[in-house]
């Protein structure tokens, strides 16, 4: 049983809902993405996403898109990423770690290359925000070799036909994005996204995590009674920004936001 | 051929690019994320639907003819050809349209669409702030909501494109994420079509972007090369022997291209930017010192680092400022049929000033690489053969860079 699936396992048979936090790798540094990365897990994290940081984040809001001009200003890059999980790995094998990014990287690395590096590494699953399932098809070989899971998005624009084809291809979760928009934006419709999860759950057994717009423990726990992974990004980010000169207060606020969010969403599952 | 020093291109027949997916060979094809796919979705289905309807096809033609002034005259430039000896140069003359560039023939056809699709805001991304005044052009015409995004860095280059846009309407946004250029442009339109994808049509400038766009905006640019045909057959009794365009994105020259592709006795040249130098790094030529990648929502060539990381271009020209390039070139360049060469700054500046003082022209600064080239390749032609310039644009919006350039206070 993968990684993934022995974590969503183990959390069902505790009536927990994931939780997911995403922060992007290099920012402001690797070291402080990796010693997050463990802290975040002692603060409740289910699932790592780690960004990979990219030139031009078009589907990202105006907080993800300054951590990835910190990070690569840093340089930090795809292979960059690679390592801190490998170096996670050492003291963690049992937490689920997944790599959010765009296709060129991966395109100028090479599928195979990019594949075989990344599962060596320890990496669970590869989410690639411009890559629908149409032109997935060598990618997604390249992956099952390996054993990575192919993490796919869908949205509330996502009629029947799409659900289908995104739940023929994808492992893992497939991530629900929970409003219209960029990432960071917006107010969140909980009757509208229950509606669409049950719609999804019609056409996959997979888990589906709904991301997008989480800011704070009341939204994450009502995210958990509707979703089964519960993902936050931007408002995590935001602190690292807030406490540039300072990293040590910038992860008390991630792993203190994380907390709040773990009790708030066990209340409402438990 | 024009010269036997110059290798032969392919020959082509039965071209039919894209497939339905929109793939010209690897290239093209549709890479965004699936917030968008819904949208395209529906974009294809419209375009599919319009481009075969006669009742917009008349609509589309009489814009273009009673609004746009088409059909935009071939000019034979007898003094610069008789200057550079060889090769008789003609141009074929798309500042003189509406707005003073090609860009309107294609946000004509899109706003009409967009019209028909019951959308009531229009959004574009622009460089040099032609597609922006092309746009906000047809908003204005048509009654729609306009926002245009342009980097601050153009914003400061391109003033006059600027309040052109303003005056007509529409809402400018300066983008100050990434390299402040046209590529950050084009990515903050789409982060804005994602958010207001209900009432919001993206009008792309160029033949980039996810399927339809490359396919859509080159057919409703191929006006250029239709009529092309046509008026070198009336006035030369035959097909030009050469045709040069510029290449940022490529819009003009893909239009110019396209209906001439099976035609063997053509050679096609697209001209990138390459601003001080290819050699330098700081250049636009994606298709002469780049590699494939994604960016954008298609597969090209791109101008990135080792990492797949997309790197800050440099030309002249702010329409020529671009790290990536149409995907349809970069298949015409992989089989062989185009040649894509490249033109610095200063041979641009040199052609844009002998065009001025020998015809009368004052060019764009994009159109001028195209002219410049044109200069070098007839000089290696004989005389009976001609060449067909694509004079994209005028220069009116250039000459205030061009003083600043050379010292000279307006």
């Amino acid at each position: 049983m993968s990684r993934l699936d022995q974590c969503f396992k183990a959390l069902k048979d505790s009536k927990q809902k994931a939780l997911v936090p995403f922060i992007t790798a290099g920012d402001p540094s690797a070291d402080f993405t990796l010693n997050c990365m463990h802290e975040m897990v002692k603060a409740g994290a289910s699932i790592i996403e780690l960004g990979v940081p990219f030139s031009d984040p078009m589907a990202d809001g105006p907080v993800i898109q300054r951590a990835s001009e910190r990070a690569l200003a840093n340089r930090m890059s795809l292979r960059g990423v690679i390592e801190i999980v490998r170096a996670f790995r050492e003291t963690d094998q049992t937490t689920p770690v997944i790599l959010m990014g765009y296709l060129n990287p991966i395109e100028f690395m090479g599928y195979e290359t990019f594949a075989s590096a990344a599962a060596e590494a320890g990496v669970d699953g590869v989410l690639t925000v411009d890559i629908p399932p149409e032109e997935s098809a060598d990618l997604i070989a390249a992956y099952d070799q390996h054993g990575l899971a192919p993490i796919f998005l869908l949205s509330p624009t996502s009629h029947e036909n799409r659900i289908k084809k995104v739940s023929a291809v994808a492992k893992g979760y497939i991530y629900y994005v929970s409003l219209k928009g960029v990432t960071g934006a917006g107010n969140l419709e909980l009757g509208e996204i229950e509606t669409k999860i049950k719609e999804i759950k019609q056409h996959t057994s997979l888990p589906i995590a709904i991301g997008f717009g989480v800011k704070n423990a009341d939204i994450a726990a009502n995210i958990a009674k509707i979703g089964d992974a519960v993902v936050v990004g931007s408002a995590l980010i935001n602190c690292i920004t807030d406490h540039l000169d300072n990293q040590t207060q910038g992860q008390q606020g991630i792993s203190s936001l994380l907390s709040e969010m773990r009790t708030a969403m066990d209340a409402v599952t438990q | 051929m024009p010269t036997s020093d110059n290798k032969k291109q392919a020959v082509v027949t039965d071209y039919n690019l894209p497939d339905e997916r929109g793939h010209f060979g690897p290239y093209g094809g549709l890479f965004v994320g699936e917030t968008l796919m819904e949208s395209i979705d529906e974009l294809n289905k419209a375009y599919a639907k319009f481009i075969r309807d006669p009742d917009f096809l008349a609509e589309l033609d009489a814009d273009l003819h009673d609004y746009v002034g088409r059909p935009s005259p071939i000019y034979y430039a007898e003094r610069l050809t008789k200057e550079t000896g060889g090769a008789q140069i003609y141009l074929k003359r798309e500042d003189l349209n509406h707005t003073g560039a090609h860009k309107i023939n294609n946000t004509i056809g899109q706003a009409l669409l967009a019209k028909r699709m019951g959308k009531t805001r229009i959004i574009a991304e622009t460089g040099a702030g032609q597609h922006g005044v092309a746009t906000a052009t047809v908003a204005a015409r048509l009654g729609l909501e306009c926002v245009i995004y342009m980097g601050a860095e153009d914003i400061q280059r391109q003033s006059p494109n600027v309040y052109r846009m303003k005056l007509l309407g529409a809402k400018v946004v300066a983008v100050t994420s990434g390299s402040q250029t046209l590529k950050d442009a084009l990515n903050e339109a789409l982060r804005d079509w994602v958010t207001n994808i209900d009432n919001t049509y993206y009008i792309i400038g160029t033949v980039a972007g996810p399927h339809p766009y490359p396919a859509m905006v080159r057919d409703f640019q191929t006006i250029i090369g239709r009529e092309s045909r046509e008026q070198m057959m009336a006035k030369t009794g035959h097909l030009p022997d050469a045709l040069v365009a510029c290449v940022g994105g490529g819009s003009n020259a893909i239009g110019l291209f396209h209906p001439f592709i099976e035609d063997e006795s053509v050679s096609i040249y697209g001209v990138e930017a390459a601003g001080l130098g290819v050699e330098t790094g700081q250049h636009s030529a994606p298709l002469n010192a780049g590699k494939p990648g994604v960016l954008h929502g298609n597969r090209t060539y791109l101008m990135a680092d080792e990492n797949g990381e997309i790197i800050e271009t440099h030309s002249i020209s702010a329409g020529l400022d671009y790290p990536g390039v149409g995907p349809e070139h970069a298949w015409l360049k992989d089989i062989g049929r185009a040649e894509y060469v490249s033109i610095k700054d200063d041979e641009a500046l040199a052609a844009f000033h002998q065009l001025t003082r020998v015809e009368g022209i004052i060019p764009a600064l994009e159109s001028s690489h195209a002219v410049a080239y044109a200069i070098k390749l007839a000089k290696t032609m004989s005389k009976d053969q001609t060449i067909l310039v694509c004079l994209s644009g005028r220069g009116d919006k250039d000459i205030f860079t061009i003083a600043e350039l050379e010292g000279i206070e307006l």
